[in-house]
């Protein structure tokens, strides 16, 4: 189990970061893939903006895009189309054998 | 380095059966010694296996059951490009000098491992396949207009085409109105725009320049090889209306081949989904970026075969480590003059794109006859 996933289970998104290179290393690794440096872990800001969205079964998913480099796959609570460029905030995240993201638009 | 040609080829029918891997391998390996003039097991110094199989010393197995002790056997694994990454090492030895008679063999099973990246965090909980095509469609949509109808032209188009190809897992051909009403996996995907998981296998041996006349009287040169990995992530590939490693693989391989997508008779592409065939004919400069769709289109309606005329993923299946290989085959036959019914007209250049997990990684590769 790593920091990440344990984070991720108490609604926290942290991801490693590199304090020489100045920015999020992601996916989390134990070093920077500029550098190849130590890294720290660092609180994401909740803050995003959708990339892409799609839906299923009347479900949006979409990729969203935290601190101008770090992508994920998450859900999209709305029950209207939402625009591109959006800005969303992470609902709530989680670990069940995958990482979950749950978004809100702004 | 020296010139490499291929020589001879193999392949069984995509379908689902109870074989294991060893005996699917083995099926489209025996052709190539019953039907290549001279070729004979000690020529071979190089076998390389392609699979997501996580089969442990496959080279050396294949090697014993086919009766051939190489200098060099091991097993490459790309996910769905294992086999064009396969032919790009052979490639490699034998241009190289260090062999000069390699044997690329690459199969799958249904059911094996390699659909699903796991590792992908990225993905979060969606780590089928189809969320990431539908990303791509989405995006091409938003920015090009893209259809769903669009898509579904690809479908009827490669469905048909591969209603010619004897070794194709579909052989009955789907309606536009089909592939419409097919089950919706996503709003913008449908179950027929996808690429069919399934057994199979497919097999090519290599060769120098000097050994190729002992095999053959119409060698097929492989003139360009491009390939490019940005990522294993899917989410690292910032523009999706476009593939990255796609443009930048076929880049180098029109570059070493001295050719331009003008030149190009003949594509095998690798349309895991319907969106997948309209972008990759875009950047691979085939057609003007936002006109994959109607080029697609005007290939249906003009009866016009010249991509993917074995049907490709869509309608000959996708057994993952025998797809690159059995693209290849295609390309080969074509520019040979032995393609059959699914014959190019004068079809003297040829490529193969090959990608793999929503276009991290793509290879590409320019033949000629």
């Amino acid at each position: 189990m790593t920091k990440f996933e344990d984070e991720l289970r108490n609604n926290n998104f942290v991801c490693s970061y590199c304090t020489k290179c100045q920015h999020f290393v992601w996916p989390t690794s134990d070093c920077c893939n500029k550098c190849l440096g130590d890294v720290i872990w660092k609180q994401v800001s909740r803050k995003a903006k959708l990339v892409e969205v799609s839906s299923k079964d009347e479900k949006y998913f979409c990729i969203a895009e935290f601190e101008g480099n770090i992508r994920v796959f998450g859900t999209l609570l709305e029950n209207l189309p939402p625009q591109h460029d959006q800005s969303l905030i992470l609902e709530k995240c989680g670990y069940d054998k995958s990482p979950k993201f749950v978004f809100k638009t702004v | 380095m020296k010139k490499v040609a291929i020589v001879a080829s193999g392949i069984i029918k995509f379908n689902k059966s109870e074989k294991p891997l060893e005996s699917l391998m083995l099926s489209s390996i025996r052709p190539i010694f019953e039907n290549t003039k001279n070729l004979k097991q000690e020529d071979v110094d190089v076998v390389l296996t392609s699979t997501n199989a996580n089969r442990n010393y496959l080279a050396n197995i294949i090697s014993e059951l086919s009766g051939i002790k190489p200098k060099i056997s091991h097993s490459v694994e790309s996910l769905c490009n294992s086999g064009t990454n396969s032919l790009v090492s052979a490639y490699a030895y034998v241009s190289s000098g260090l062999a000069d008679v390699a044997l690329v063999t690459g199969a799958d099973k249904a059911e094996n491992p390699g659909l699903v990246l796991h590792w992908d965090m990225s993905r979060g909980e969606y780590q089928h396949p189809i969320f990431w095509s539908s990303m791509f469609t989405s995006a091409h949509m938003r920015k090009y207009g893209t259809t769903l109808e669009d898509l579904a032209y690809v479908s009827v188009k490669n469905h048909k085409n591969a209603l010619d190809n004897p070794y194709a897992y579909f052989e009955k051909s789907f309606s536009l109105d089909d592939v419409m009403n097919s089950k919706n996996l996503a709003e913008n995907l449908r179950l027929l725009d996808c690429s069919m998981p399934c057994d199979g296998a497919a097999s090519v041996v290599i060769c120098s320049e000097e050994k190729a006349k002992k095999f053959t009287d119409n060698p097929v040169w492989i003139s360009g090889i491009g390939q490019k990995t940005i990522s294993a992530s899917f989410t690292k590939n910032n523009d999706l209306a476009s593939m990255e490693s796609t443009k930048s693989a076929v880049g180098d391989a029109y570059h070493m081949s001295n050719k331009t997508a003008d030149d190009i008779d003949v594509v095998e592409l690798h349309d895991a989904f319907s969106i997948c065939e309209i972008i990759e004919l875009e950047d691979m400069g085939l057609c003007q970026k936002g006109q994959g769709s109607k080029f697609v289109r005007d290939l249906y309606d003009t009866n016009n075969n010249k991509v993917n005329p074995r049907g490709g993923l869509i309608g000959a299946g996708h057994p993952l480590g025998a797809t690159g290989i059995a693209q290849v085959i295609e390309i080969y036959q074509q520019l040979s003059g032995n393609a059959g019914k699914r014959q190019v007209c004068n079809a003297k250049t040829g490529l193969v794109h090959n990608m793999s997990a929503g276009s991290t990684s793509s290879t590409v590769l320019v033949l000629e006859s």
